[in-house]
């Protein structure tokens, strides 16, 4: 049997993550092609929940497909959408179906997604539901009552460690450390020598961190993250060797930018390993550990 | 204190008052005059447009507190013209309509919408500072409301969409998590910030919320 998240994030071996995301509607085919690409070639994959608040086919849906298929899952789980009551009876369905790692958030707005007009619930965020999920596994629920049969996670969080201001960040991630988070998956990285000053500080505390890498596609991609998503910064060395890529050859570029970077942040043991985020080209991912250096390595898994 | 309001759509209205043609027509003198949503103006406004629509208005008042008690009195001052109509628009809060309504025995149509309690920071300009959770945290958070002012009414510090100071759902609107945070840094408390806060009790009091004060 395949070796589970926490036993090869644990094993010292540097661990590479993916992730999917579900599909609007019915058709499963597109996402269980991507899980059939990962499965074998990175260490878990993570299932996004109604990413961008973007109504989808459900994340714990995903993660079942992953395990039918031989995958190792890890549960994104947003606070956006469920009240307690909610997340504590997914997360039992989660553990009896042997989904073992989650991946506590808080959740994007509901207004930048696509139902504007939709309740928001946030009864929980991110430091909270860390906390909860610590509970469930003491036997007792939020409401103090006795659980018939415990659970247990393998339960991380995320950190924007390019923040502005990074403090406040800084102060969530301790808090988040505090509330029982095992492993950070970061926002995306690009500036490794920020990166390495982060982890300089990440290593005081008993966690794992997978550094983020999100494909750049092209120049303009790196350009608009920049100026519009919070937290990413793409220094302007990696913009211009985007659009000085000929004709056609971005993707290919950026493909051999993410390589690069995963393979200097393994080869100078920086972190515990990388989370890759390829954004609708997951079929790319094995060519992005095939440039890292990664890819017969993880196949052994 | 003020209930913050916004006209309905002509539509809206006219739709709530189909087969209502006789209308009478109550303001407000106090929030809903100053946000200039139901005073004199806009009921004499509201006056012209009803007529428009072919309403006949058997007459209008506006209450000084139309939420107060003393309603009563005005409209028994106003009896026969209220009589006269099938319903009344209220040009007031919630709080006003459902006073009006807790009076008169005919159907009391909403002509606002009430939106939140706010606070004016300058002429004109308001905005929510108080949600009234029941449950106040401004003294761990430097007096700035997580609840109101945080998009997401976080607890324990800024979501990931925080952005130089600014919130993931309005790149105009401040991040309250970087105000809290800076707040709390100037006065040397970012312990504060520091301290795990649990989950809210959002059944302090059950809706209806009732409280008696002895
Ligand atoms: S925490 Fe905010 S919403 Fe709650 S009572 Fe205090 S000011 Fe009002
Ligand atoms: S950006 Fe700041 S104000 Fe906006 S939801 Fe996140 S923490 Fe709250």
């Amino acid at each position: 049997m395949a070796q589970s998240f926490k036993e090869a994030i644990n094993s010292g071996k540097f661990v590479v993550t993916s992730e999917i995301s579900p599909p609007k509607g019915s058709n499963i085919e597109k996402m269980c092609h991507h899980i059939d690409t990962l499965k074998d070639k990175v260490d878990a994959i993570n299932v996004t929940d109604h990413q961008s608040s973007v109504m989808r086919f459900p994340s714990i849906g995903g993660c079942l497909y992953i395990k039918e298929r031989g995958g190792e899952p890890i549960l994104q789980m947003t606070c956006r959408d469920r009240n307690q009551l909610a997340l504590q009876s997914d997360l039992l369905l989660a553990y009896v179906r042997d989904i073992r790692n989650v991946l506590c958030l808080t959740g994007d707005a509901v207004v930048v997604g696509d139902h504007k007009e939709a309740a928001d619930v946030f009864e929980l965020d991110s430091t909270q539901l860390l906390r909860a999920i610590r509970q469930l596994e003491s036997g007792k629920d939020l409401g103090g009552n006795d659980l018939d049969g415990a659970v247990e996670f393998y339960a991380g969080a995320i950190v924007t460690p390019e923040a502005q201001p990074i403090e406040p960040q800084l102060i969530k991630f301790e808090k988040k450390v505090e509330a029982g988070a095992e492993f950070f998956q970061t926002q995306a990285i690009y500036d490794l020598d920020n990166f390495s000053k982060f982890m300089e500080y990440a290593r005081q505390f008993p966690v794992k961190v997978l550094a983020g890498i999100v494909l750049l596609g092209s120049a303009r991609m790196a350009k608009y993250m920049t100026e519009n998503v919070p937290g990413i910064f793409v220094p302007k060395d990696l913009i211009d060797e985007l659009s000085g890529a000929p004709k056609g050859e971005a993707l290919n570029k950026g493909i051999e930018i993410a390589g690069r970077m995963i393979a200097a942040l393994k080869r100078d043991s920086i972190c515990d390993g990388v989370h890759i985020m390829a954004i609708g080209r997951e079929e790319v991912v094995p060519d992005i550990l095939a440039v890292a250096g990664l890819s017969t390595e993880i196949e052994k898994k | 204190m003020k209930s913050i309001t916004k006209q309905k759509s002509l539509e809206e209205i006219e739709q709530q008052l189909e087969g209502l043609g006789r209308v009478y027509i109550i303001g407000c003198g106090t929030c809903t005059t100053m946000t200039k949503t139901g005073g004199i103006e806009e009921v004499l406004d509201m006056k012209d447009r009803l007529q428009d629509m072919g309403k006949i208005v058997t007459g209008w008042t506006v209450i000084p507190i139309a939420c107060d008690e003393m309603t009563e009195v005005s409209l028994r001052e106003n009896n026969e013209a209220i009589q006269n109509a099938n319903c009344i628009l209220v040009m007031t809060c919630g709080l006003g309509v459902q006073r009006v309504g807790s009076y008169i025995d005919k159907p009391v149509i909403p002509a606002l919408d009430t939106l939140f309690i706010g606070l004016e920071d300058s002429p004109g300009n308001f905005h929510e500072v108080c949600a009234q959770c029941g449950q106040c945290v401004l003294g761990w958070t430097a007096g700035i409301c997580p609840i109101t002012a945080c998009h997401k009414h976080l607890l324990n510090g800024p979501c990931g969409g925080t952005n130089n100071g600014k919130c993931e759902v309005d790149t105009e609107k401040d991040c309250a998590w970087t105000l809290i945070y800076e707040r709390l840094k100037e006065q040397g408390r970012l312990d504060l910030m520091r301290k795990y806060q649990p989950i809210k009790n959002s059944q302090v009091v059950p809706r209806p919320r009732i409280t008696i004060i002895s």
